[in-house]
């Protein structure tokens, strides 16, 4: 391009150099002061040109002489011959600049169609945003009114950074939204950018520094500037100013208009309750909660502490490691050695500004503290001296078992204790002395055993796995003895025989030896064996929560089993009969339900509250009834005033799995894992208006708690106030 | 079934209580404007007993007001004047913006202010329910008259906190109501007895705040504003008790003397006269010139049985209070300049010794540091250069403890450069359980007019003593606890000797308790009452169960408490006396 130019510059007129030549002499006087100039060297001919170039158009642009004919005309010939790119730069650029190189191009020559020369082609489509022309070809409309169509292909990053990268003037390029072409600046414009960049004037020419000339001179004229005389306004005073005045004066005379007086800024205090109403009520109202006082400091608070009082290293990591809100001291303690060592506490402000937050935004209220005596709280009980007599120390230990004793029941004479274990033995004690009679394997492990409650009947119901058992122990009395074995021996079979639900067999042979005399095999497993007081009756329990064969009652004298109910109520856990009347109590898994024999008909349902029922016992007036049950509880029942216990009693720790009342005293006790039985005083008094008295009157312990679990069943003695315990250490206890 | 169905929480508790955003609207006030009130007149929210009801069945947290502590607010005619100053500001601030500035003059001095006067009235309808809440005004005056007078609050509100706390300490100076003081880390603690009433406050210590960031400023000027003028009352109530002029003056030959020397320090007069005033070194003019206070003795009356008793513990009390008034009455101190001037100055006053301090420090000393009649000068240097023989040279702990002890404590333990005695808190009341600390205990037993245990004996005896007390202490404290650990590992002992011993049968003894005797009886007993005492715990009802359980919680935790302290105590013993020992070995 400069070359082209160049040559070009050659051959155009001489004329125009001259007048060129000496315009630029003034020019470069001014411009050899610019240090931009000063290094631009490195094209002389060009600079030449590019100076005459630039003064011209900075004369138009800043000098405001753009009227001059003579200029302009030089300055058109001069962008044709010569920088074609440039002058298309400066056009865009800068307005002004552009507005006339244009100008004057289209009036000269409106053809313009050199190929290295575009045309102006300012876009006419004024301040609009360009994104609007996006989806258009164009981008807007030049003077003509001729579409300016965009580039065929943007730039992309690639060819954005070759140009970096290649174009040495890519720095002084400036794209042109308008247009959507690239522009490069001529060295003036950007030595323009730089001068307006650092503050300066876009004008090389304009010198700010120009001594000033004052608008008005400093010497005083002794002539007036005007001959004019003052008004006599300005000589008389003024009448609506006098009228003014002599109101404020006339009322200030009044006083109606008091001079300020200075405002009274200290507080005046005085006897305020000089009037004071001692029965005055708080303003308010009785709900008034006067706010605590704050906590007065203890002795950790000091500045000198007792040296316990200071936190070790420990406390100290866990005071700080703790939320502020956990702390139980809001501040660490410190030991200062003296008092001029002690520094400013820095929580001082925040601490009393807690308070201020406290007092206003801290919601009140009243609470009652309980100032009890925690002894006022036990309950005054009868002595257990005087509810006498009970067991109370472990006398025996019955020894023999090997594995755990399920079940264990006194004869009716108190003589001999019978007891069934897991390991498939039922032993025959003396229970005075404690040595085991008798000892017979039978095929499972023993759930249940019970002596049969007639004196004159000698008869054990054993039960293990589906079979229950009748023994004759042979012990006591030989003519018992010789009765029972006559009084099973005497059946005799009916006419018609009854399809029955369990098959009764006599015992034969060594069985019969050992003593065996009847056994009922029943459809399932037998899991408990209960006698009716009288002796002759015989339930069975048969836990299935599927079918209504649950429960089975015996008569041995007939041989007769009969089935007692029709619909199954639940799984059940245990049956009795009352001692007296013809009751039979059957107790669920929450219930325990109490039915009435002769009129087959349910009595009564007792809730127990008890999530499950271990075990059930009956007064032996008939009027009480404790259940125990697996969460720990035993409920109390009075059988004429509720169906809901009348006591809950939670004294054991563990689950409780048996329960036993005494025939003749007061007692009741109550086995449980936690290895202790219990045993209550419950009396209940003929006065219906005296409230009946349970009170525990001793703890026994002594087994010891194998595989979770100790003591497994008690019983009393039928005499005597004695206990025995059966546990799962495979020992049977007496407590006398 | 006839008439119309109940709306749910349209009467009963849930139209007692409001929510702070309701109680706002209705009171047509903005928060900052609400808090304010309610600062002012003392309204809190409420706690209600069913929460959910109140809150019409919503669990959100929400703080609920008295509706009736609301619609007491209605009424207030404050409410008007915070209005009229928010018209106020608003007026000022267009004034401002129109560059009016003759108007903004005319607004400045017209602005509308308030009087807190009726509403400490109401809220205080006597005088004692007034001096009965002054606790925490005097905390909060005593730390705003420490700010300084830049920023943060109005340079106004300084002054007067200042000149109401000088004016408090002036009243107790006079009254010789002092009971009790305590230097923590926080700051020190006075308390007062002021017409029957304990009145506690803090005083932080004499350095420059570092302001926190994190407290609003706004809130508690708000809380000062009630609590000066609350105590300017207080204090000229007070003042008219004691027949003292009110605002205070400067007896007027104090007076002249001060004059005479410090005039020409101060710029103004009224400065001058507060600073004469803090000195507290002279005494207050009187409105009625009496030579001196009246003892007014209780009137005996004839009494019997309790009634008796009772007057005589009285009588009692009183005399030892009176005695506690003098506890420094003819004793002259001086203060040397490291000390903290004012409070000491203060509480020595109030007990009634001579004080003196040095002149630059402040003015109203009335005596120099070579008077020879002084007989305490309280220091807190290492050591002095020059020492007068005929007084003592005490740290400051001395006078605090001796004023809690209520009797001059032996000087012995707190010379010049010793190591202090730990400072007890007096307000610790120790009932039976909780832990004593020793130096409470050789206090109580100086009071009790015992002589405190030789110490210029031999070192070793003392060592000797020193173990025995342990021991007797231990016996003192330990409780069940320790002895059975104890015996445990007295157990354990035998039995490590039993396995490293062969073992050897020895003729056993027979114990006591075996032989069937008295002991046997009363082991015996005492077992059968701890089996009923358990029988009974276990018929507790469910209820009382669980609230003895708590009590019993609570009373093991307090002992596991002291077990700690006493443990702690002793390791912290043994560890210095082993120091001790040490040393003497090096020494010798």
């Amino acid at each position: 391009m400069r070359t082209v130019n160049l040559e070009s510059q050659k051959n155009g007129t001489m004329s125009k150099a001259k007048e060129k030549s000496a315009k630029k002499r003034v020019v470069e006087e001014d411009d050899d002061q610019l240090p931009i100039f000063d290094k631009d060297v490195t094209e002389k001919k060009a600079g030449e040109e590019d100076d005459a170039d630039l003064s011209d158009s900075e004369e138009s642009v800043f000098s405001g002489l753009e009227d001059s004919e003579s200029d302009s005309h030089d300055e058109e010939e001069d962008a044709e011959e010569g920088d074609d790119e440039e002058d298309d730069d400066d056009a865009v650029i800068l307005d002004e600049i552009l507005t006339k190189s244009s100008g004057v191009e289209t009036a000269t020559e409106p053809p313009a169609t050199d190929k290295n020369t575009p045309t102006d082609i300012r876009n006419t489509v004024g301040n609009i945003p360009m994104e609007w022309y996006q989806d258009y070809p164009h981008i807007g409309y030049n003077l003509d009114g001729k579409k300016i169509f965009k580039p065929i292909r943007n730039k992309d990053e690639l060819d954005e950074f070759l140009d970096k990268m290649e174009n040495p003037d890519y720095w002084r390029t400036v794209h042109d939204k308008t247009t959507a072409s690239d522009i490069r600046l001529s060295d003036e414009q950007v030595d323009l950018v730089h001068r307006l960049q650092k503050g300066q004037f876009g004008d090389v020419n304009f010198n700010e520094y120009e001594p000033s000339v004052d608008f008005f001179t400093n010497e005083v004229m002794i002539h007036p500037v005007t001959n004019r005389p003052q008004d006599k306004r300005s000589f008389i005073p003024s009448l609506i100013e006098k009228e003014k005045v002599s109101k404020l004066v006339h009322a200030i005379k009044m006083g109606w208009i008091k001079p300020r007086k200075p405002k009274e800024t200290t507080p005046q205090y005085y006897d305020l309750w000089a009037k004071e109403d001692p029965n005055a009520i708080l303003g308010r109202h009785k709900m008034h909660v006067p706010a605590p006082k704050m906590r007065l400091p203890g002795h950790e608070e000091s500045y000198n502490p007792p040296p316990e009082y200071l936190l070790t290293e420990e406390e100290r990591m866990a005071w700080e490691q703790q939320d502020a809100e956990d702390r139980k001291l809001p501040f660490l303690p410190q030991k200062h050695s003296c008092l001029r060592a002690v520094p400013a506490f820095s929580r001082f402000i925040h601490e009393r500004f807690e308070r201020c937050l406290d007092l206003y935004l801290c919601p009140r209220q009243r609470k009652m503290r309980v100032n009890v005596n925690p002894e006022d709280l036990i309950p005054k009980l009868p002595k257990p001296k005087d509810l006498q007599p009970f067991p109370t120390t472990m006398s025996l230990v019955y020894i023999g078992h090997s594995s755990l004793v399920r079940s264990i029941s006194a004869s009716p004479t108190g003589q001999w204790l019978v007891s069934g274990s897991d390991d498939c033995t039922v032993r025959f004690w003396e229970v005075n002395t404690g040595r085991c009679m008798k000892t017979l394997e039978v095929g499972g492990a023993v759930k249940s055993v019970a002596w049969n409650p007639n004196p004159a009947v000698c008869l054990v119901a054993v039960c293990f796995e589906s079979t229950v058992l009748l023994l004759n122990p042979g012990l006591g009395d030989r003519l018992v003895v010789s009765s029972t074995d006559q009084l099973i021996t005497s059946y005799e079979p009916p006419e018609e025989d009854k399809e029955q639900a369990v098959t009764w067999a006599l015992s034969e042979g060594p069985e019969h030896d050992n003593g065996h005399r009847l056994t009922l095999t029943h459809p399932k497993a037998v899991k408990q064996v209960v006698w009716h007081g009288k002796g002759d009756y015989l339930a069975s329990v048969m836990p299935d929560n599927s079918s209504n064969l649950q429960v089975l009652i015996h008569q041995v004298s007939k041989r007769r089993t009969q089935n007692p109910f029709r619909k199954n109520k639940g799984l059940v856990q245990c049956v009795s009969f009352h001692p007296l009347r013809p009751y039979f109590f059957v107790a669920t898994q929450r219930y325990v339900r109490v039915y009435n024999l002769i009129k087959q008909e349910l009595t009564k349902k007792l809730m127990t509250n008890c999530k499950w029922i271990s075990s059930m016992a009956i007064h032996p007036g008939g009027d009480n009834l404790i259940c125990g049950s697996y969460d720990c509880r035993l409920a109390w029942f009075d059988l004429d005033l509720s169906t809901k216990p009348y006591k809950m009693l939670r004294h054991h720790k563990k689950a409780l799995r048996g329960v036993a009342y005494h025939k003749h005293y007061p007692l009741f006790a109550s086995g449980a894992d936690d290895g202790s039985v219990i045993i209550c005083h419950g009396m209940v008094y003929n006065d219906l208006l005296q409230n009946p008295l349970i009170v525990p009157v001793k703890v026994l312990k002594g087994h010891q708690i194998t595989h979770d679990l100790g003591v497994l069943d008690v019983t009393f003695h039928p005499t005597q106030p004695w206990v025995f315990s059966s546990g799962a250490d495979a020992t049977i206890r007496l407590f006398t | 079934m006839g008439g119309l169905q109940k709306k749910k929480y349209e009467r009963g508790s849930a139209t007692n209580y409001i929510t702070r955003n309701k109680a706002r609207k209705k009171l047509q006030l903005s928060l900052a404007d609400f808090r304010r009130l309610c600062i002012l007149k003392g309204i809190y929210p409420h706690e209600p007993k069913h929460k959910k009801k109140v809150n019409k069945g919503s669990t959100a947290p929400r703080t609920f007001y008295l509706f009736k502590d609301i619609r007491f607010l209605l009424h207030e005619p404050i409410v008007r004047k915070f209005r009229e100053y928010k018209v106020f500001v608003r007026k000022l601030r267009k004034a401002y913006g129109k560059a009016e500035w003759t108007g903004v003059e005319r607004l400045r001095d017209n602005k509308p202010g308030y009087k807190l006067d009726h509403i400490i009235k109401e809220r205080y309808p006597t005088f004692i329910d007034a001096l009965r809440d002054i606790d925490d005004a005097l905390s909060m005056c005593f730390l705003f008259s420490t700010f300084a007078r830049t920023g943060k609050c109005h340079v106004q509100t300084i002054t007067l906190c200042r000149r109401l706390t000088v004016e408090w300490m002036n009243y107790v100076v006079t009254s010789r109501s002092l009971r009790k003081v305590f230097l923590s880390i926080k700051g020190i603690y006075y308390q007062a007895e002021v017409l029957g009433q304990l009145i506690t406050w803090l005083v932080p210590y004499q350095f420059a705040h570092d302001h926190p960031t994190d407290v609003d400023y706004r809130v508690m000027a708000t809380f000062t504003e009630m609590y000066t003028t609350l105590f300017g009352f207080i204090n000229f109530r007070l003042y008219q008790t004691l027949n003292l002029v009110y605002p205070p003056k400067l007896d007027s030959k104090a007076e002249s003397e001060l004059k005479a020397e410090h005039e020409e320090d101060y710029a103004m007069d009224s400065e001058s006269y507060l600073e004469k005033l803090s000195a507290l070194s002279a005494s207050l003019a009187r409105v009625v010139a009496t030579a001196e206070e009246e003892e007014n003795q209780l009137d005996l009356f004839p009494t019997e049985g309790e009634d008796q008793e009772n007057m005589q513990a009285r009588e009692k009390e009183q005399k030892e209070q009176e005695a506690q008034k003098r506890l420094f009455e003819g004793l002259k101190f001086f203060l040397n300049r490291e000390v903290p001037r004012e409070s000491l100055a203060f509480i020595l006053r109030c007990f009634g010794a001579e004080v003196s301090w040095d002149k630059s420090l402040c003015i109203g000393g009335t005596y120099e540091v070579t008077d020879e009649t002084i007989t305490h000068q309280i220091v807190d240097r290492p050591d002095m250069d020059k020492q007068y023989i005929n007084r003592y040279y005490i740290q400051p702990q001395w006078v605090f403890d001796s004023v809690n002890a209520q009797m001059r404590l032996p000087v012995e333990d707190y010379f010049l450069g010793t190591t202090l005695p730990p400072h007890l808190s007096p307000f610790v009341e120790e009932k039976d359980g909780d832990y004593v600390p020793p130096e409470k205990l050789k206090l109580m037993a100086l009071q009790r007019g015992e002589k405190p245990v030789q110490e210029e004996e031999d070192e070793e005896e003392e060592d000797e003593e020193e173990e025995e007390e342990d021991d007797e202490e231990e016996d003192d404290v330990d409780d069940e606890e320790l002895t059975e650990e104890k015996n445990l590992k007295k157990m354990e002992g035998t039995r490590a000797q039993g396995k490293t011993l062969a073992v050897k049968v020895t003729p056993g003894k027979v114990k006591p308790w075996e032989t069937g005797s008295v002991g046997n009886k009363v082991r015996l007993e005492q077992e059968e009452k701890a089996e009923e005492k358990r029988l009974a715990i276990m018929m507790m009802k469910k209820k009382e169960k669980y609230l003895y359980d708590k009590i019993m919680f609570g009373k093991k935790r307090t002992t596991r408490e002291v077990n700690k302290l006493t443990a702690k105590r002793k390791a912290h013993e043994d560890a210095s006396k082993s120091q001790k020992k040490q040393k003497k070995a090096k020494k010798q």
